[in-house]
């Protein structure tokens, strides 16, 4: 496997495990109630800076424990990257126009910074999972 | 499901003709990663022109007996 798709799926499982514990933490502290009364703002911030830190510390791991296959990346890891960036960019502007209406039509700021923050992850997974299904399949030519 | 690309190449053969190199050591030579020489040697991945022409100087071949574009019924540009 390259480096690049081992990066891939770092990305991808930090990503989803980090918003799950985030949903399961909100939706705990709703306890059944109305979910925008319940505190996130730590929970958020929380989970956005460990799956950075996440992040971080397992590439180093696997960057360490495949340094002996290299650590190169070339035109077609740059080519697949740029791929699952555009395939993904779609969902972070569906969830920026999500945003931009709840925001409109003054919602709480609960649904605004969440809208934002699953388009983050929903952008975030989409990318993931082409770059992998990119590097598992057919590269199309564009 | 995305299609194939209908380019083919003969790297697989040319590898075992030159001492059988391996997949490794021609993407040393190309300054590529393993896999992407096993995406081009299976048709996964089309390289540019540029790497399609190195891998043809480090066999010293033409390019079109590295790459081939067989002509293919129906679509046609």
């Amino acid at each position: 496997m390259a480096y690049e798709e081992k990066g891939a799926w770092v990305a991808l499982i930090v990503g989803i495990v980090a918003y799950a514990v985030y949903a399961a933490v909100v939706l705990g502290r709703a306890a059944g109630g109305p979910l925008a009364e319940a505190p996130y703002v730590d929970a958020l911030l929380w989970s956005i800076g460990a799956a950075i830190a996440m992040a971080i510390v397992v590439t180093i791991i696997v960057g360490i424990v495949s340094r002996r296959d290299g650590l190169v990346s070339d035109q077609r890891d740059k080519q697949i990257s740029a791929r699952a960036e555009h395939t993904a960019r779609a969902f972070l502007v569906i969830g920026a126009l999500g945003a931009l209406v709840l925001a409109l039509i003054e919602a709480d700021p609960f649904w605004i910074a969440n809208t934002i923050y699953l388009a983050f992850v929903v952008s975030s997974t989409v990318e993931g999972i082409t770059r992998i299904a990119l590097y598992r399949g057919v590269m199309p030519s564009w | 499901m995305v299609k194939p690309t209908s380019v083919t190449n003969s790297i697989r053969a040319l590898r075992f003709a030159a001492d059988e190199m391996t997949q490794a050591e021609l993407a040393r030579r190309i300054g590529v990663t393993r896999q992407t020489v096993i995406a081009i040697e299976q048709g996964r991945y089309s390289p540019s022109l540029e790497m399609a022409f190195q891998i043809a100087r480090v066999f010293d071949v033409p390019l079109d007996a590295v790459f081939q574009y067989p002509s293919t019924t129906g679509a046609s540009s």
